[in-house]
């Protein structure tokens, strides 16, 4: 199965393992990801300004080369994942938006939001499926005890994004079970890790990242996962070194588990 | 040509202040057959409907048309006013130019010009109109309240009083409802127990009522004053004439991992289980979904030690049908489900509970024998925060409800207060948005929580609450008032749960053609002077299936509602409204078009015998309409390819007249 893939800036240069685990266990899965081929940033994070265009336009037009392509869109990054989605929904529900980015684009037919786009998670519940996950699994990770980390971007807004209940998810547990690790439930798996207030005050950023991290590993987890470039710097970066757990991309244990991982 | 008379009101300055009256019935005095036509000030007062009396005797008028408020309002008090004039009350027609005129418009002219029409249109169909009489229906003279709580109860012990009969139906094994679960009850303390199972009892010895427990209402026909409803009795494979309650059979079943629903799966019963000791009926109910022997025939332990031989595993579901005058919603409310609070960690913590759970923590007849203690390791709390408004007062876009549930704030106080009293080395929060204590003694019991027992009542929300692994629940809230963050490590989160109508009610709405909202609270027919009464004649509602409501408002309510059973049924018959549907026959080809659309059944067919114009006889199948059904939508006038079917004093003729004048500018 064919699938057009948007891997975003971070996945090129801080998050490499997130990209580069995410393509070998698609191949694993018998997936091929197909990079758009002219992506550029995705912008970063959705402005919330209905007037701003230009910053979206990128957005858009990654939407559209997935478009002719004739297939869905898989993201990874969480937050360019937020930033397509939510401007794939304003193509398609803000005329007033959807006609000033047409008039910008000048495509030859223009774009609805048509494209459908889907995180990787996704691809994994709703086309892999988890029973079918976890027959592929060669080295299950028997015993390990993971702490999901979800963060703010990936499910929210929930009407928009559509992937999971927002306040008491489960996909990433789920995909834990699946690959044969024991999820750990704990109460700050759905809270702020700081992002990007870490630019302009660092204490904000070690302050909601430690509540996570103590949390977690309070309730026995040994590692974190997340999908998150951004919330896998902050646990890593701001948090108190006594007593921190490892932090990976979800898509390292996948590959763990899958045996593709070199 | 009829002789009509135009009577065109003020009310006062609601209409005359935008609408030129005097233009008005000068204008209409020179409509055909207006002989005529006059305005005053307030038409419905005593000296206004004399006005209108004097003029049909003094003009020898045969049609009227008042120009004033909706017909909703004062439509009843015209047709009395003409019938005791002499007229027949049907030869009146009101022409709306205050709600849809006056109080809508703000230019004069525009108003006055519009009024002008309306006046008219009316004018052209009490050309049309003919003298009507209504039927009258008979009354059976019993009624039947869905739903055994407090509502249900006191609804039918108040009607057993007057002299009727009453059947109680409830899904439940026994009555009772949310109140027998209940521990003390506000703002006087008396315990629950002591006050309704009393009521209980009552229901079960008073000859007039009779209880129908563990079963529900499956289909509901006919309309006010004969309804015809069929019951579902349950299998409890258990005979309740010869089972005496003795309660031997549920210590000796050997399934005993079954969560108990009464104490809210706090802790277990038997598949084999009376609820509770007060239990009305008190007589065993077998759970088929755990019962050994009921899935695969293995066991029959119960049946070997019931000494009264009242285990019957062959019993089946049984279906009464009953005939009843009026019917009682008395269906309640549930707390909702709060599993999707992942931000008060209710899932992830047994020590993070519902307000009902808590009632049962403390209750001498719960889980733990009334002494406060830990769900997850049954140590004394002494740190409690309790949370208000969770899932209240929400946006209507969220997981919550955006209405107030209005019980949480008392009930709270009485926790906070019941367990300061108790356990005066407990430190007890409770974070609210507002206290909401309207109520008799209301606000001076909050007031004795916070003054006397020392509860620290902080306005402001809880944000988050974190388990943690040595057993604490981090409580992170912020302090209004002070504005500053509060971290509390509690023992306890008690969460006051929104509540909402029971599942029951919507698919009962649909049987019983009642309205509902958008929340699935049955609507009341005037928010204001008709609050018990569905707008379906003959349906009447008592207690939170109407909306939220504690304990007196609900006897309250609920006697309000019997006092309107009685009356209803106090009548011997009822008068029906003679605006209803007439086919034609010779015009009506039998093609069932009617039958079809009619949502209250009362079409049928019938082969009839027609003298035909060369004198001979045919048969031929035409449709008939049950008067006493009929309700007069006029579904059926719209639906008849034939143009058959007419609605007597809204017929298609008058509806054409009226729509000609409307056009005639």
């Amino acid at each position: 199965m064919n699938f057009s893939y948007y891997p975003g800036c971070t996945l090129k240069n801080k998050a490499q393992d997130l990209d580069r685990y995410a393509r070998l266990s698609a191949e694993k899965l018998g997936i091929h990801l197909e990079e758009l081929s002219e992506w550029q940033c995705c912008g970063g994070a959705f402005s919330m300004g209905k007037d701003e265009i230009a910053s979206k336009l990128a957005a858009v037009r990654a939407l559209n080369g997935a478009k002719e392509q004739g297939q869905d869109l898989v993201t990874l990054c969480s937050a360019c994942h937020n930033v397509l989605k939510q401007a794939n929904d304003a193509m398609a529900h803000d005329e007033e938006f959807s006609e000033h980015a047409n008039n910008y684009m000048q495509l030859e037919k223009p774009y609805k939001g048509e494209t459908r786009v889907i995180h990787y998670l996704e691809l994994l519940r709703d086309v892999v499926g988890f029973d079918n996950l976890k027959k592929a699994v060669v080295k299950p990770l028997t015993g390990k005890k993971v702490a999901a980390y979800y963060g703010c971007l990936l499910l929210r807004p929930s009407k928009v994004m559509q992937m999971d209940n927002p306040e008491n998810p489960t996909i990433i547990e789920d995909f834990l079970r699946a690959i044969g690790a024991e999820p750990v439930l704990y109460a700050n798996r759905n809270e702020c890790c700081g992002g990007y207030a870490v630019l302009e005050d660092r204490a904000i950023a070690q302050k909601k990242s430690a509540a996570v991290m103590e949390n977690a590993a309070d309730q026995g987890a040994e590692m974190m996962i997340t999908a998150c470039p951004l919330c896998e710097y902050n646990l890593k970066k701001n948090t108190p070194a006594d007593g921190r757990l490892p932090v990976y991309y979800f898509t390292e244990l996948l590959a763990e588990a899958l045996g593709v991982k070199e | 040509m009829q002789r009509i008379g135009v009577f065109v009101c003020w009310c006062g300055s609601n209409i005359a202040a935008t609408v030129d009256v005097n233009a008005v019935s000068e204008a209409l005095a020179h409509e055909p057959g207006v002989v005529f036509s006059t305005n005053y000030q307030y038409m419905c007062s005593e000296s206004g409907q004399n006005l209108i009396k004097d003029a049909i005797k003094e003009h020898q008028l045969t049609g009227v048309v008042i120009c004033s408020c909706s017909p909703r309002m004062h439509e009843a008090t015209f047709r009395k006013t003409v019938a005791a004039a002499g007229l027949n009350s049907y030869m009146l027609e009101i022409a709306n130019i205050r709600e849809q005129c006056s109080w809508i418009h703000k230019d004069k002219a525009e108003a006055t010009e519009k009024a002008i029409i309306l006046g008219r249109a009316a004018i052209a169909k009490v050309q049309l109109n003919a003298p009507l009489t209504p039927g009258t229906s008979p009354v059976t003279k019993r009624a039947l309240v869905i739903g055994g709580g407090i509502a249900g109860i006191q609804t039918a012990l108040d009607i057993a009083d007057a002299g009727f009969e009453v059947d109680i139906v409830e899904k439940q094994p026994t009555i009772g409802g949310k109140m027998t679960q209940i521990d003390k009850t506000f703002p006087t303390l008396d315990c629950a127990a002591c006050i309704l199972t009393p009521k209980m009892v009552d229901c079960a010895q008073n000859e007039k009522i009779n209880i129908f427990a563990y079963s529900e209402v499956e289909e509901v026909k006919g309309f006010v004053g004969s309804f015809t409803v069929k019951i579902k009795k349950k299998a409890r494979y258990v005979d309740p004439v010869k089972c005496t309650g003795c309660g031997e059979c549920t210590e000796k079943c050997p399934m005993k991992k079954i969560p108990n629903e009464f104490n809210l799966g706090l802790d277990t019963r038997r598949a084999i289980y009376i609820p509770f000791a007060q239990a009305v009926p008190k007589v065993a109910t077998i759970d088929p979904d755990h019962c050994n022997m009921l899935k695969n025939g293995k066991c029959g332990l119960c049946a070997k030690v019931c000494s009264a031989g009242a285990i019957d595993y062959k019993q089946k579901d049984e279906i009464v049908e009953r005939e009843y005058g009026a019917i009682v919603v008395a269906t309640g409310y549930n707390p909702i489900k709060l599993d999707d609070y992942d931000e008060y960690a209710y899932a992830q913590s047994k020590d993070v509970v519902s307000s009902l759970e808590f009632e049962r923590l403390t209750n001498a007849a719960g889980p733990t024998g009334g002494t406060l203690l830990r769900p997850s390791d049954g140590k004394h709390p002494h740190t409690i925060v309790f949370v208000q408004c969770v899932g209240s007062r929400c946006s209507n876009e969220g997981k919550g409800k955006s209405y107030c549930s209005k019980i949480c704030c008392m009930y709270t106080a009485k926790h906070a207060m019941l367990t300061r009293e108790k356990y005066p080395d407990t430190d007890v929060y409770v974070f609210y948005i507002d206290v909401r204590s309207p109520g008799k003694n209301y606000d001076e019991f909050y007031r004795r929580a916070v003054e006397e027992y020392g509860v620290h009542y902080i306005k402001g929300m809880v944000g988050k609450v974190v388990p943690r692994s040595d057993g604490k629940l981090l409580v992170q809230a912020s302090d209004l008032l002070a504005n500053e963050q509060l971290h509390i490590e509690a023992d306890m989160v008690v969460l006051a749960a929104a509540i909402e109508p029971d599942k029951s009610a919507r698919p009962l709405a649909t049987m019983l053609t009642a309205s509902m909202d958008t929340n699935d609270f049955f609507t009341e027919a005037h928010a204001k002077l008709r609050p018990v009464e569905s707008p379906t004649a003959g349906i009447f509602l008592s207690g939170a299936c109407q909306g939220p409501k504690d304990i007196p408002d609900t006897v309250a309510q609920a006697g309000a509602a019997a006092s309107k059973v009685i009356g209803l049924l106090a009548k011997d018959k009822l008068t029906g409204n003679p605006c209803i549907a007439h086919p034609d026959e010779w015009m009506c080809n039998g093609c069932s078009s009617c039958e079809k659309v009619c949502p209250y059944g009362a079409i049928s067919y019938v082969d009839k015998e027609f003298r035909m114009p060369d004198r001979t006889t045919a048969i031929r199948r035409v449709a008939v309409v049950n008067e006493a059904v009929c309700q007069g939508c006029g579904a059926c006038t719209v639906a008849c390819p034939s143009g058959a079917m007419d609605l007597k004093g809204f017929s298609n003729s008058q509806i054409m007249a009226e729509v000609d004048a409307l056009c005639k500018m």
